[in-house]
C-alpha cells in the first residue's frame, strides 16, 4: 500500500524536524492509522540511517584546510605587520625621531601597495580560468559600458581600442580589497589585459611587476585604474596611454 | 602631519584588517569540511574539489565584509556551489588554479590515498565498501536532487538554508529531497514488502 500522495512531503518534513509541534502531532496521528505512510516513514528513516554510515561524508584531504587558511589572500598580513610596526616605533616617536615618522609614512603605503598588487595579480590569474573572464562578453563598448550601470556607483570609460591591437573582450565585476570593482577585459594577441577600475583614495601612478605580471596603476577623476597582464611592460604602458587618451582622460604622466 | 593623508586608511585597515581575518577564521573556517564534502559531491571529482574549495574560500574572504545577518554556512555553501558551476562550465575537468602551486605535494598525497590502506580489520573493509556503494548512489542522483540530499542528510542544513544555497523556494527544496530520497530508497533498500509497484520492477 503506497503512502498517501498528499502526505509525502510532510513525512519528509517530519523526518527532517521541520514541522512545528502541532503539525508533527497531526502527521504522527495519521501515520498511526495509515500503513502506507508508516512504511514510507520507515523507508525515509532507513535511507537516513544508511547515509549516516561513517565515510559517506567525504573527508577533506589532510593539510588542505591548513594550506587554504594560510593563503595570503586569506590573511590581513600586510596590515597587521604594519600596525605592529607602528607599535614598535611608538617609543621612537616619543623620542622625537623624525626618521621613524618618515618610515611609518613610507613603509605603511608600501606594504599596502604590495598587498594591492598581489590581489590584482590574483584576480587577473583567476579571471583566466575557463568561464571566469567575463560576465558580459562582447566586443561592443556600447554594451559593456551600460552593463556596469547599477552594478557599481561609477561609470568606467570603455573606449574602443581594437584598431590599436587591443580588442575589447567584455567586462565583469570583481572584488579588490573588499570593494566591488569593474574589470574591463581587453585582448592583446593571445593575451588578456584586465583593467580594474574602482573608486577610492588615489593610489598614484606606479608600474610594479608582481610574480612576472606587469601592472600599470594610475588615478584619475577620483577613480583608480590598474591594468594587469602578462604582456611586456612597454606594451602595457602603450595600453595605458591609448586607454587614457581614448577615454577622454588626460594621457601620459602616470 | 607627515602621514595625515594615510591615517584614515590606516585606522580602517587596523580595525577590519587582522580583526576581519580572525572573524573569518572563527565564523567561516569551521565549515571547511562541509564545504569540501559539498564540493566533492557536486563535482564528483576529488582533484577539482580541492581547487573549487580554495577558490570558494578566497572569494568568501573577499566578500566577507558584505555578509550580514545570514547563516555563514549557507552563504559559504552558495559560494562553493557557484565555484563548482564556474569550474565545470569551462572546459570540463580541465580547470587548474594557477596561483597556488602546491601541486607536487598534492599529487604525492593523492597517490598515498589511492594506495592500499594498511592492513585493516575486515569490518573496516566492509564499512568502506558500504560507504563506496553510497557514494556511487548519491553521485548517480541528478544534480538538483543530489545537492539537496547532500545539504540535508550529510550537512544537516535546514530547509531555509538549503533554499538559500540553491536559490529555490522551500517547497522546491522539499520536493527535491523527497524525489532524491525515493531514488536512493529504490537503489539501496530492499523492495518494500507491501509495494506491488516496486516488486514488479524487480
Amino acid at each position: 500500500m503506497p503512502a498517501c500522495e498528499d502526505q509525502v512531503l510532510t513525512l519528509g518534513a517530519l523526518v527532517d524536524g521541520e514541522l512545528d509541534a502541532a503539525n508533527s502531532a497531526l502527521v504522527e496521528a495519521h501515520v498511526a492509522r495509515c500503513d502506507g505512510c508508516r512504511e514510507e516513514l520507515e523507508r525515509l528513516q532507513a535511507v537516513r540511517n544508511l547515509l549516516r554510515i561513517d565515510g559517506v561524508r567525504h573527508r577533506s584531504p589532510a593539510g588542505l584546510q591548513a594550506r587554504i587558511a594560510a593563503l595570503p589572500e586569506l590573511s590581513a598580513r600586510s596590515s597587521s605587520d604594519r600596525s605592529r610596526m607602528v607599535r614598535w616605533l611608538a617609543p621612537g616617536i616619543v623620542g622625537a625621531l623624525a626618521a621613524s615618522l618618515a618610515m611609518v609614512a613610507f613603509v605603511g603605503p608600501l606594504q599596502q601597495q604590495s598587498a594591492l598588487d598581489s590581489q590584482l595579480v590574483s584576480s587577473h590569474v583567476r579571471s583566466l580560468q575557463p568561464g571566469h573572464l567575463t560576465d558580459v562578453q562582447t566586443t561592443n563598448q556600447h554594451i559593456v559600458k551600460p552593463w556596469f550601470n547599477g552594478k557599481i556607483d561609477f561609470a568606467p570609460p570603455v573606449p574602443e581600442l581594437a584598431d590599436q591591437g587591443f580588442p575589447l573582450a567584455g567586462g565583469r565585476l570583481d572584488s579588490i580589497e573588499g570593494k566591488t570593482v569593474a574589470a574591463i577585459v581587453y585582448h592583446r594577441r593571445l593575451h588578456t589585459v584586465n583593467l580594474f577600475v574602482w573608486r577610492g583614495a588615489a593610489i598614484g601612478g606606479r608600474r610594479p611587476v608582481e610574480d612576472g605580471f606587469a601592472i600599470d596603476e594610475w588615478s584619475e577623476d577620483g577613480l583608480n585604474f590598474a591594468a594587469v597582464s602578462d604582456i611586456p611592460a612597454q606594451e602595457l604602458r602603450q595600453f595605458e596611454g591609448l586607454y587614457r587618451s581614448r577615454a577622454g582622460l588626460r594621457p601620459g604622466a602616470g | 602631519m607627515l602621514f595625515s593623508g594615510r591615517s584614515g586608511r590606516g585606522t580602517a585597515s587596523a580595525s577590519h584588517g587582522p580583526g576581519r581575518a580572525n572573524e573569518f577564521r572563527r565564523l567561516v573556517l569551521p565549515h571547511f569540511d562541509g564545504a569540501y564534502n559539498f564540493a566533492r559531491y557536486l563535482t564528483r571529482d576529488p582533484v577539482l574539489s580541492d581547487d573549487v574549495v580554495q577558490d570558494a574560500f578566497v572569494r568568501a574572504f573577499r566578500s566577507f565584509d558584505q555578509v550580514r545577518g545570514t547563516s555563514y554556512r549557507a552563504w559559504l555553501f552558495a559560494i562553493v556551489r557557484n565555484c563548482c558551476r564556474t569550474a565545470q562550465s569551462g572546459s570540463s575537468g580541465k580547470l587548474r588554479l594557477v596561483h597556488e602551486s602546491a601541486l607536487s605535494s598534492d599529487d604525492a598525497r593523492r597517490v598515498e590515498e589511492q594506495a592500499d590502506p594498511a592492513p585493516s580489520p575486515e569490518d573496516e573493509l566492509v564499512r568502506r565498501s558500504d560507504a563506496e556503494t553510497l557514494h556511487q548512489a548519491i553521485e548517480a542522483l541528478p544534480e538538483p536532487f543530489r545537492e539537496a540530499i547532500v545539504l540535508r542528510e550529510l550537512e544537516e542544513l535546514s530547509y531555509a538554508e538549503i533554499a538559500q544555497v540553491t536559490g529555490v523556494p522551500i517547497g522546491t527544496v522539499m520536493s527535491r529531497l523527497s524525489r532524491g530520497r525515493s531514488i536512493l530508497a529504490q537503489l539501496l533498500l530492499p523492495p518494500s514488502e507491501n509495494s506491488d509497484a516496486e516488486r514488479s520492477v524487480k
